[in-house]
This record gives structure tokens, sequence and C-alpha cells, in this order.
């Protein structure tokens, strides 16, 4: 077909934006079926320790209550009940042990949800204590170990040399070694090391996690709050030892995700809690059982760097310890795909890299909006900057000099490509008029300015489907796993589909993700779904066209001249009838790195690149930070819908204020002490009323569906260290550990001035 | 002990008779109703997305018990606008400016947005933000909102 409207590159509205603004959009918080028991969770009060006895008696005897079930009665159902993806290491109630305070221990179901909480009040459960650790440095050597042995799930093959691994609560070790760093250090002119820390912080969705199971003979229905229905499906199915078409997974629009959604949360749960009592069941979290579900990891990152005279770094060693709480989740999975780029955005020849994912006994850590980016750009961005004052050099210089461009190899041996890292970095730089004098405040209220670039590698090897189905009417229906839960992925690919097939995307009907009916998806996160499923739907549309125009030839129409696809259909079946469906499928080249030396020829299908300049001012006598001007460069290839995308990276750096300035997860001995809105505060509007910049630099990316590739974490990268760039300027004082707190600047310039 | 009371309150120009339990909340009632714009996300008064207009004052429907609701007037975002009929002008800005990702809040933002062009024809932003300080958007879309009301009140009081 060649009947072109310019749908990619259209600011049009989200297509569900009326049902959104009007409250009928659909989310599982809302879901029910007839005769639907409701669970509340009865979780563990102890960090670590041995279950002796857990006593559901009275629970079980409390009006309206219909079952109590512990961990012993889901073995009784499923033998080996411990699900994750990098890991089989969580139960899904809590087996012989509680390994954080929060763990789920028993459930109780009854006809309404008050009636369940109030019985939960009444179990009780005895436990022996056992050493507990909490901080990701003593865990390394802490006789207390929270899990017996390593259970590498067997879905990874480079994860199968930790299996059976005892005594250690090093859950995975990554390696990466990049020439000979040693040699240098040893040499070098100047040699500056520093250590950083983030804090454990959570994603809050405002729906908070939600799943309800259907039972069926020999089949179960899942409608869940998830970004990743065939993962759910594939995870459940081997649960229960069953064929994946015995599993159904739904999901809707999502009340915010950010990573907090995906792989199992609550599915496996509810699915046991069904089948042992024969009939549906919903549970929903409230948002304080949300902070003991996941969590972003809090970090350790020690980062050495060696320049020479010049200024040019020459090699850098980085050390990083992820905090994973008592569960892996996909952590390992932060450690290593994250970690291969720890020594940020810069032409190094010498780098090594060792990432270490490690258990405690908090809640368990996983993805969050970035997948463990922010938490390194946070240290490399911080260290680049002192580096460049050691040295007396210009920030922005001293990371021209240094920046990975093009053409250069990055760490893993792979050859950057379509990442316009000097654009970014040279519009920031004229944006906040960096070669200009700047006011630097007066008496109390000092001001000073900092930028910070990061990068990230989307995830590989995974794959996307799609189909594309046309009607007698020539209106279109798509059928995706992609799950939408805000980032506007309903409309960026009715648009990719519209403009394929050369039709309004107003004529597009996106359908919900149901496993029954949509196909294969890895899942929405880290950014891959513009780039995976963009390409899959373009391939499924492409088909599509392919083959009505193998209808029209056999139906006779005239080749030299286009025709609709309802003309081709008519002409074909004599009526408004028939249909035809279109596949597409992506998977991207991708080359295994080295398990030994971390090196590979084609590391991920696109890299991301961020960078945020801000101006803040500090009031020195109460240490508070303002920011006063933000702007923020990304390069996410050609824009599908400019408007959307402008929205995500606004969005991706409000959420990173959060993490920069307030959210902290405290914990007293394990025990959560801040897990509600009015204790652990997320960004408000007060906390926005500075002027921001959203820019998305002229790119393209060969490889990604016409040019485009991800953009929904970029905006995190550089917020965190732009701040105490731009903080040390103001005042001279270094931050090195986040959240950036009035009380962490006071005291830093209390100690300044004494020093 | 009676564990719950028959009320009457008017629910988006309706009259409405109900048997109420006293332990549930605004939210939880406007349910039954199949009314979903206000939800219960924080469950605790701090996040807006909740909001629903109790006698045209906008009222926590997570905190505020049902049988409160007797003899008052409740509107919801629905009374705006539902399912194939026209936006109301302020959902219209929403959607013009783009002033939401999830969506899960925006119900909450809608009916302030209502409350407080009632009170203030033509706010500034500081007084929107001043407003609003009580709703939560996760997905920070808070500059997108300020231009969606600001537009919404050129359109209402032009």
């Amino acid at each position: 077909m060649t009947i072109k409207a310019p749908e990619f590159g259209r600011s049009i509205p989200r297509i569900e934006a009326k049902q959104k603004v009007s409250g009928t959009a659909e989310y599982m918080h809302h879901f029910t079926v007839p005769g639907m028991l409701f669970g509340k969770i009865f979780r563990s009060t102890m960090a670590h320790g041995k279950i002796l006895n857990i006593n559901c008696e009275a629970a079980k005897s409390y009006p309206g209550v219909v079952h109590v079930f512990t961990g012993e009665d889901v073995k009784k159902l499923i033998p080996s009940p411990y699900y994750g993806p990098a890991f089989l290491d969580q139960p899904i109630l809590a087996l012989d042990k509680v390994h954080f305070i929060g763990e789920p221990v028993a459930v109780v179901l009854a006809h309404d949800p008050h009636t369940a909480e109030a019985a939960c009040q009444l179990i009780e459960a005895d436990y022996e204590e056992l050493d507990a650790v909490f901080d990701e440095i003593e865990a390394i050597s802490s006789a207390a170990i929270v899990h017996d042995e390593l259970k590498p799930s067997g879905t990874f093959p480079d994860l199968k040399h930790l299996f059976g691994r005892k005594n250690t609560n090093i859950a995975l070790d990554f390696h990466l070694k990049y020439g000979n760093s040693d040699d240098i250090f040893a040499k070098a002119a100047h040699v500056f090391e520093h250590e950083f820390s983030t804090q454990q912080a959570m994603h809050t969705p405002l729906e908070p996690m939600v799943s309800i199971a259907v039972p069926g003979d020999q089949s179960i229905t899942l409608h869940s709050a998830t970004q990743m229905p065939s993962f759910v499906r594939l995870e459940i199915a081997r649960l229960l030892g069953w064929q994946e078409n015995q599993v159904r997974v739904k999901s809707a629009h999502l009340g915010g995700g950010y990573g907090a959604k995906v792989y199992i949360k609550l599915e496996a749960l509810v699915t046991a809690l069904a089948l042992l009592s024969k009939v549906p069941v919903k549970i929903a979290l409230s948002m304080e059982e949300q902070f003991y579900t996941i969590s972003k990891h809090a970090t350790t990152f020690k980062i050495k760097s060696a320049l020479d005279a010049s200024g040019q770094i020459l090699a850098r060693d980085c050390k990083v310890y992820w905090n994973g709480g008592a569960y892996a989740d996909i952590g390992p999975r932060v450690a290593q795909k994250s970690g291969f780029t720890a020594a940020g955005p810069y032409n190094i020849d010498h780098v090594s890299i060792d990432s270490f994912e490690i258990y405690t006994n908090r809640p368990p850590a996983g993805a969050l909006r970035g997948f463990g980016i922010p938490q390194l750009v946070w240290a490399y961005e911080s260290h680049t900057d002192m580096l460049a004052h050691e040295i007396n050099m210009d920030p922005l210089e001293f990371r021209r000099i240094n920046l990975l461009r093009n053409g250069d190899k990055q760490a893993t041996g792979t050859v950057i490509s379509h990442m316009e890292s000097d654009l970014v970095l040279e519009t920031l730089a004229k944006k906040m008029n960096w070669s200009q004098s700047f006011d630097r405040g007066s008496e109390f209220i000092r001001r000073g300015r900092g930028i910070a670039i990061g990068f990230k590698a989307s995830v590989s090897p995974t794959t996307s489907n799609a189909v594309v189905t046309i009607h007698g009417d020539g209106s279109c229906l798509l059928a995706m796993s992609t799950v939408d839960m805000g980032q506007g992925s309903d409309t960026a690919m009715a648009q990719i589909a519209a403009h394929t097939l050369g039709v309004p995307t107003e004529k597009i009907k996106v359908i919900r993700p149901d496993t029954d009916i949509t196909p294969y998806d890895m899942g929405t996160l880290g950014s891959r779904s513009t780039y995976h499923m963009g390409n899959a739907v373009k391939l499924a549309a492409q088909d599509a066209l392919d083959r009505l125009h193998e209808m029209a030839k056999k139906a006779g129409l005239d080749a030299n001249s286009v025709h609709p696809p309802h003309v081709i259909l008519q002409k074909t079946y004599g009526m408004q009838a028939g249909t035809v469906v279109g596949f597409g499928s992506f998977k991207p080249a991708y080359a295994p790195p080295d398990p030994a030396t971390g090196e590979s020829t084609n590391v991920t299908p696109f890299w991301m690149v961020g960078a945020t300049g801000v101006e803040v001012e500090v009031d020195t006598e109460t240490g508070h930070v303002k920011i006063i001007n933000m702007i923020n460069v990304v390069d996410a290839g050609e824009l599908v819908n400019p408007k959307i995308a402008s929205t995500q990276i606004s969005g991706a750096a409000v959420m990173q204020c959060g993490f920069t300035f307030s959210e902290e997860m405290l914990f007293d001995e394990g025990q959560l002490t801040n897990g509600s809105f009015a204790d652990y505060k997320i960004p408000g509007i007060h906390d926005v009323s500075f002027p921001m910049e959203n820019i998305c630099v002229k790119a393209t990316h060969d490889g990604g569906p016409y040019g485009a590739k991800g953009i929904g974490e970029s905006g995190t990268f550089g917020v965190s260290p732009a701040v105490a760039n731009a903080i040390f300027d103001a005042v001279g004082v270094r931050i090195t550990s986040l959240p950036i707190t009035p009380e962490k600047v006071f005291q830093a310039i209390q100690e300044n001035h004494k020093g | 002990m009676s564990t719950s009371t028959s009320i009457q309150f008017t629910l988006n120009g309706k009259a409405i008779s109900v048997e109420v339990e006293h332990h549930i909340h605004v939210v939880e009632l406007l349910n039954r109703f199949q009314l979903k714009g206000a939800r219960e996300s924080c469950g605790q008064g701090l996040c807006g997305a909740c909001t629903v207009l109790v006698d045209d004052l906008a009222v926590s429907g997570c905190l505020m018990p049902a049988f409160m609701l007797h003899g008052k007037s409740v509107e919801t975002v629905e009374n705006l606008s539902t399912i194939n009929e026209p936006l109301h002008p302020i959902q219209e800005a929403f959607v013009d400016q783009g002033a939401f990702q999830c969506g899960f809040c925006t119900p909450g933002f809608v009916m302030m947005t209502k409350h407080l062009l009632a009170l203030n024809p033509h706010p500034s932003d500081e007084e929107i933000r001043d407003f609003f300080a009580g709703n939560l958007c996760r997905c920070g879309t808070y500059p997108e909102i300020i231009a969606a009301v600001k537009q919404a009140a050129e359109k209402l009081h032009p």
C-alpha cells in the first residue's frame, strides 16, 4: 500500500484519554467476579527466624472467614512452591523460615476484605530468632546467612555456576575486565577514589498491586495488574506443572508500574489460594504492603580513576554492591545487565567492574525505572565532577575530553553506535549557557549549577510478537502483550501500525493484553517496547499489507493502482466480510558476554543516553536546596509522539527528584518505619515549582521502527548527580549519599566551615 | 447493636436511598453504584485519588464514612461526562494538555479543579499549587496539570 498519512510523529492525545479523564478507564483495581473471596496477608514480624508454629484457629473461627492458609497448605498443592525470574528462592507463603519483616506467612480468605483483615489480626506465629543482616557491605562477611543455599532458576545458562553455593550472601558476582587497569593505576599521575551510596526506595504506584485468580477445570485465569502477562503465564504454568495454554493472564491499564509490577508479585499467591479454595480470589495490597513486596536497591559503589596530566581518564575500577533484600527477584540481572555500564559513558581503555547482588534481611529489591542505572550514574557522575575539580578543569570540558562517542568501544568491547552522547552533552551545555557567567547568589542564599550524563544498554536478548487484523470495513485490531501503564504504548504502537498500514490511528483498536489472544512479549520494562514491540508491530502491519497485496492480485484488481483494504476484502469476498491477519516477530541480534571477562561484540540492540543540568539555590543557614531551573536532554531516536515523549522525560525527572531529595525507606532492625505517604514523601506539586525544559535531540536509530528507540528511563539518569554537583558548585560541599536532605547539606556546610 | 444505617443522599443529581454498614467509606459505596472514578490508593487521605465533591467541597472519599453522606449531595467525575458524552471543559483541558500518564489520579485532579475554579475563576500557578498540595501524581505530570487548570479556567470564565 502506498496511502501514507504521517501517523508516525503526530502528537495526538493518548487513545484512551477520554476514558482516563472521565473515570471509566479499566484497571484491575476494580475487577470483581461474582462469588470471589478477598484475601488479606498475615506478615512476618521477624527479620530472620525459623517458623515454629502458626496458630490460625482463632482466625478460622472468626465470623465470615472462609479459609486460612499457610505455606504448608500451599505445599500440598504445589510441592516446590518457589518462584523467581533469576533464582527459585521465593516461596508463595513462607516455608520453614521467614527472611524479612513483612514477608507473607498466611492468608485469610473471606467474603469481604474487612472481615479478612480483622481475622488476620488473630493469627499468631512463633519463631526461633536467627541472626539477621541488613547492610549490603556487612552481609558480605556476616555470619548471618540469609539463604542456606543458592538456587538459580535454570532459565539463564549464565547463572548455572552459582547452583548449590552455600554459606554466602552473595547471590551473584559479575565481573568485567577490559584492558589492564592494575598496571595503569600503579603508574598514573593522578589516582582518585571515592565511595557513594544510595537508599532503598519504593515505586509506590498509585494503583497498588492487585491480582485476581479464577479457577476453572484444569485451567486458571488471572486478572492481574502486571507489566509481564507472558512471563506470568509461563511461571504459573511451571509452578503447576501445566501447559502454558491452561493458564490465561489478562492485564488492563495499570495505575503506574515503574518496574514494581514485573515478574511474579501476587499472581502465584492468588493462583494457589484459588486452587485451594476452588473459588475466585482477589488480593489487593494497601500502600504500606507495597513496600514489603518490591523496592529499589540500596547500593554502595566504590569507584577509582586514574588520570593523566591532561585530564584523560586512563583507567577506572568499579565495585558495586547491590542490597537485594531477602529474595532475588530480578536483582541479579540488575547487577549484571546494568553493572557492565558502571564506568559511565566515557572512553576508557582500562576498566574493571565487580558488581555484587547481595542477600540481606530487608524487603526484596528489583527493577525501578532505570534498572539500576540511576544508582550507577549517581556515583560515576558525582565522581567525574570531583575528578574535574581535583585537576582544576571545567566539569563540562572534562566530560568532553573523555566522552564515549559513536565508534568508540564501550568496556564490554561493543562498538558504540546510534548513541548521540556528544549532541546530548553539547545541547545541554548550550541550553545551560554554560560558557556564560552565572549569578552566584548573596550571603546566605548561594547559587550553583551542575550537569550529569548517563547511559544505559537496552536489556538483551528479548522477543516481541504482534498481530494486526484487518476487518471487512478496513478497521484494524492490534493484538500485543505490551502493557500500557501510562507510558503511552497503546498510542505509540497504534501510530506505528497506522503509519505502516497507511490509515489514520483512529482506525486502530488496541486489544488489552490477554495471553489467550495477544501473542508473546517478554515484558513491558526497561524502555524496550518502542524498539522491540514497535518493530514487531511494524512487521505485523507489513505482513498484513503483503497478504492484502496478494489478495488484490488474485481478485483481479489493477496491480498499478492503490486499493484501500476494505475494497480488496469486498472484492475478494463479494461483500463486507473476511479477515486479514498479519504477524510480526522481532528479536534483535545479540552476542552473549564472555563469562570470565564480560566481553561481547554486540551487547545491546540500542543505547539510551540522558543528561540533566540544574541550577540550585542553597540556603546555608538551613541546608535547604531549591532547584531553580532544570534541563533534561535525551536521545530517544525519532519520536513516535513528541508530546507523550516530552511528558515521559519530564515525569521521569520528577520521579527522580523524589529519590534525590526525600524518598528513603527507613528501618529499625529490619522493621520499616515509614511505609506511608505521611512519612515517605514522594514529589508533590510544590516540589516541581521550577521551570523545566525537556529536549529530545535530533537522532535516528537504523534498527528501530522508523528510527525510534526507548525513552521511559532516560530522564532519570542525570538528575541526582546534577543536583549534588550544583550544590558543590554553590557551597563547596560534597554530598555522597542519597537522599540529599537539608540535614546532610547543613551538616556538611558546618563541617566545611570547621575544616 | 446496629451495624448499618439507612441514608438518603443525592448522587450526581439523583436521589438515593441505601443501607450502609458503618465501617465502609464513600469510595466503597460509590463502587457499589459502579462509579469507579474515585479510587482508594494510599487509604489515608494523603494522595487525593479518592477525591469527590460533597456539597461542592472536595473531600477524601477514602476517609469519610459513607453514612455521613446522609442529607448531602455527592458529585463524582462521572457527573462531568461519562461514556458517549462530550467532555466537560475541565476534562477536555486535561486531554489537550496531556495532563496525565497512567490516569489513576486524574479523576481526583479533575474534581479538585472543579472545586478550585468555583472558588477562584482565574488562579495563578502558585494558587493552583497550594490548592493541589494534597493530590499526588506519581507519573509526575504536574507541569501539564497546571497548564490544564489554566486552559479550563480560560474556557469556563473567558
